[in-house]
């Protein structure tokens, strides 16, 4: 089984000028199981983006380890796709060279990962706009690029970012229903960082909320939203009162350790 | 047809001269009403306000055309074809004249006798006061002090009204009436004057080397003429009188006398060497002063008022009989006028350094004319054509000579029956050194050829070898850290410092150029990829691990197009810091090129020539500079939208 396993992970930052240390993460310890969606959620600061970057093997752990599927993480692999919040894509392909970017290094016949790159893009609902210039997309359709590159490569995780952090409202809406939607139909196990509560709780199979200084994860939820959202609104899942007292309950928790870090600066 | 225009460059100016007017009118105009239409549109300081506005652009060139031809009296020439023929006789006369006005306060403010009383009178009064002691006995220093007294004297005669010679008083007046009748000559006006057949056969003004036409061509410029000739010989007259008059005979001899016996005392002996020279010296500066005061030259100031008033006079008639002439040459031909020196008439002011447009376009005509054996191109080169080149020839170039050296085996060396059969080994060498047959294709030849193709070698070598290092040290501490101190001590030296050194060791031809723009080229090229490098966002770089990429295809394929419009913008500045080196350094040295016809043009000053470089420069810089803007623009349309 391609579990992603995290055994007492550390990351100290030093500062090589002054020699400072900043802890940015103290002993993570998580199993994600195959096909498990997880949300991450924490006030600004508290590791998340550090943590992501050690699974995806952009910066190795001061102390502990990564596993995925029984295999240490060293280093980045396909097997692990990212999606960034945004900037990430190369403006100077069109679209369908964005997408069949990890095909092209990989030397796929040209006839197979046209085929993977037309799948894809109808997947993401952006059929007709191979030829299309990046930089002439939305924010929203930029992300569908983003998502279609990582998912051509058939990675057997993926790894987001606040991918949705800069879109509007309703464009976020229907990405997290596609999120969800991809969710299913692929299998993948995801882990998906947010800064935005309700997110978190609708994306999340799992969720963790981590607190700073130094980061870890406070609290760990089971939901059922997620496996809701496959067949409902999303809209009248945030309606439900179990939803709503989660929400209050996180929040405030989130809350609290903002005013802690405030009040110990 | 070549020769109708350039015979006829005066009517074609005016034509283009009134084109450029209503040009200017019609864009100043248009201008004005459009920006009004739209002075709303956009807020101040919005990049939209400056889009368009071609009509600014047409407004700006033709302003500038016509200052141009102003300036260079290109208008001039156009409406007044035979101003300039008519000045150079106005300047023979001026030039005929100016002997006699240089001894007369018209000319000089003081008489020239003026001048030379005070100044003798000065150097008397000097050398009186300081006669040296150690060297001279008492009687001797009262003798001289006496001695420099008589000579003060014989200015004091010279000018004295009283003293003149009847003679001299004579000839006087006889040159002022002379003066005079010149004066009523070009009152009376031309008459029936015509200019001769060998004046209207001369090349018209600015067609030849010699600017200006020098036989008078129309019935004025003879007048001019033919006074200026009288006047010459007026002069002539004028310089050889003397003012010798008798009651100075006397003194003369007396005061020669004296000196003598002053040297014979130096000669008789009793002086150490120091007085002797102090003594020799002072003598002989006295001496001096009184040859000066002998020969006759200063006149008392009464006896030159009426040449004086002949001369003012005769500036009067001229003034009158140029008439229509003084009006032109005041609007229309700006700075000093004509002046006549030794054979010829020369343009003065701005002209003389600013030629006219239609000039500098028939001298480019010239040169670009292909046609060697008639007075095209330039020193046995085309500005820029094409030839034969032999197939061969590029492929020797390409293709060094110790590929064939390095082949195994020997080089054929004759038989005993003295015949020679090659092997392989001497085929490859034959093909190394170009001498075998390989056809021919058309390329270009010429100084524009020339010096574009030093340029683009350069360049090309330049982005071959600094894309490549600059992307390295943009990623990797090794290349940073080696080459950084390297490249940033030779960048900053400028280019023309290395040029001695860098010509010696390649040689004048194309190599010692080609390297030297290389250094210049290379230089930009890996700052402006290193640049390019470094910017490439972290983000990208992770997404294209986390696809699977190596390290050689994240430099490919996300480094380098991350650094291309940087890379692109440095060729740009590259192109045109390289052809700003080239022409420097083909000034240094070199047969061809456009650098080498400038510098040739600045030794012999001609400035028409200079223009002619200097616009090809600039034209070929601003065309090279388009190009790089329009692959910019096609290559790069992402740019800043990343
Ligand atoms: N390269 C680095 N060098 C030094 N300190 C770092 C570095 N990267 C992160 N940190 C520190 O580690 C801590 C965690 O940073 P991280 O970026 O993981 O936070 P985050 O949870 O992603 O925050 P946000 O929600 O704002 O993105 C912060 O205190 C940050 O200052
Ligand atoms: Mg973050």
């Amino acid at each position: 089984m391609a579990d992603l396993v995290c055994e007492d992970m550390s990351m100290t930052f030093t500062n090589p000028q002054t020699g400072d240390a900043v802890e940015a993460l103290k002993d993570i310890n998580f199993t994600l199981k195959k096909g498990e969606l997880l949300s991450v959620l924490g006030p600004s600061g508290c590791g998340k983006t550090t943590l992501l970057n050690m699974i995806a093997g952009f910066i190795n752990p001061t102390a502990g380890v990564a596993t995925l599927g029984g295999n240490t993480i060293n280093g980045p692999g396909v097997e692990r796709g990212m999606v960034f919040q945004q900037g990430a894509l190369f403006e100077w392909l069109p679209v369908s060279k964005n997408v069949d970017y990890g095909l092209r290094m990989k030397k796929t016949p040209p006839a197979e990962s046209k085929k993977l790159v037309e799948k894809w893009l109808d997947i993401v609902g952006l059929q007709g706009f191979g030829d299309t210039p990046t930089y002439q997309l939305s924010g929203g359709m930029q992300q569908r690029v983003a998502l279609a590159r990582c998912l051509v490569n058939d990675p057997d995780v993926i790894l987001m970012d606040e991918p949705l952090g800069a879109l509007d409202a309703l464009t976020r809406e229907k990405m997290q229903s596609l999120v969800l939607e991809l969710w299913k139909e692929t299998g993948k196990t995801i882990l998906i960082i947010t800064h935005s509560v309700e997110e978190a709780l609708l994306l999340g199979e799992r969720l963790f909320v981590m607190a700073p200084r130094p980061g870890r994860i406070h609290k760990e939820y089971n939901l059922p939203f997620a496996e809701r959202g496959l067949n409902e609104s999303l809209r009248d899942i945030k309606q439900d009162s179990h939803f709503a007292e989660v929400r209050e309950e996180i929040l405030t928790m989130i809350w609290n350790m903002e005013e802690e870090i405030m009040g110990r600066v | 047809m070549f020769e109708f225009l350039s015979d006829n460059r005066a009517s074609i100016a005016a034509v283009i001269i009134l084109a450029l007017l209503a040009a200017f009118v019609v864009s100043l105009v248009t201008g004005r009403k459009r920006d009004a239409a739209t002075a709303n549109r956009e807020v101040f300081g919005d990049p939209e306000r400056t889009k368009g506005g071609w009509y600014w652009a047409v407004c700006g060139v033709s302003a500038l055309m016509l200052i141009w031809f102003y300036f260079s009296w290109g208008v001039g020439r156009a409406y007044v074809p035979s101003a300039a023929n008519e000045l150079c006789q106005v300047a023979k006369l001026e030039e005929a004249v100016s002997p006699i006005k240089a001894a007369l306060p018209i000319g000089s403010r003081y008489y020239k006798s003026t001048l030379l009383v005070s100044r003798n009178a000065d150097q008397l009064e000097i050398l009186r006061a300081n006669v040296p002691a150690s060297a001279f006995s008492s009687d001797e220093q009262t003798e001289l002090v006496s001695l420099i007294d008589q000579i003060g004297q014989l200015i004091v005669n010279s000018s004295d009204p009283k003293n003149l010679d009847p003679a001299l008083d004579g000839q006087l007046s006889a040159l002022s009436a002379d003066l005079d009748s010149l004066s009523e000559k070009l009152r009376a006006g031309p008459g029936g004057l015509q200019p001769t057949e060998e004046a209207l056969a001369q090349p018209k003004w600015g067609t030849e080397h010699t600017e200006i036409p020098v036989l008078p061509m129309t019935p004025k410029g003879m007048l001019f003429d033919n006074v200026s000739v009288e006047a010459k010989e007026v002069a002539d007259r004028f310089l050889k009188i003397r003012n010798h008059i008798p009651a100075n005979d006397a003194l003369i001899a007396e005061i020669k006398e004296r000196i003598a016996t002053l040297q014979g005392n130096s000669e008789s002996g009793g002086f150490d060497e120091v007085a002797l020279a102090e003594r020799e010296a002072y003598i002989k500066s006295v001496e001096r002063i009184f040859k000066r005061l002998d020969d006759g030259t200063i006149f008392p100031a009464a006896s030159l008022e009426s040449v004086n008033t002949a001369v003012e006079n005769l500036d009067e008639a001229n003034g009158e009989a140029r008439g229509s002439l003084r009006i032109v040459e005041a609007l229309l031909l700006p700075g000093p006028g004509v002046v006549k020196s030794r054979t010829q008439c020369t343009e003065q002011g701005s002209a003389r350094w600013l030629p006219k447009p239609t000039d500098v376009v028939a001298t480019f005509m010239q040169l670009a004319n292909p046609d060697l054996e008639n007075g095209g191109g330039y020193r046995g080169v085309t500005l820029l054509w094409w030839k034969w080149l032999p197939v061969a020839e590029v492929v020797g170039f390409l293709f060094p000579d110790w590929i064939a050296d390095a082949w195994p085996g020997e080089y054929a060396s004759h038989d005993s029956d003295g015949t020679i059969s090659p092997k392989f080994k001497d085929k490859l060498l034959a093909f190394a050194q170009g001498e075998v047959s390989l056809g021919y294709i058309p390329w270009f030849e010429g100084h524009i050829w020339d010096s574009m193709f030093r340029v683009l070698m350069a360049l090309s070598l330049g982005i071959l070898l600094g894309v490549p290092l600059g992307l390295l040290m943009g990623i990797s501490k090794f290349f940073k850290s080696f080459f950084d101190p390297i490249i940033e001590l030779y960048r900053p030296v400028p280019p023309l410092a290395w040029a001695p050194l860098i010509l010696t060791i390649f040689g004048i031809q194309d190599d010692g150029k080609i390297f030297l723009l290389f250094m210049v080229a290379f230089a930009i090229m890996v700052i402006s990829a290193r640049t390019g490098a470094v910017g490439t966002q972290l983000s990208k770089i992770r997404a294209a691990h986390s696809l699977g990429s190596t390290d050689a295809q994240i430099l490919r394929n996300v480094i380098l197009p991350n650094a291309l419009p940087e890379i692109l913008t440095g060729i740009r500045i590259a192109v045109g810091v390289c052809w700003g080196t080239l022409v420097a350094a083909e000034m240094l040295a070199g047969t061809t090129g456009v650098g080498f016809i400038e510098n040739i043009a600045r030794t012999v000053s001609d400035y028409e020539l200079i223009w002619v470089t200097i616009l090809i420069m600039g034209l070929l810089g601003l065309m090279l500079d388009m190009i790089m803007r329009w692959v910019i623009d096609k290559t790069i349309p992402w740019r800043g939208k990343g």
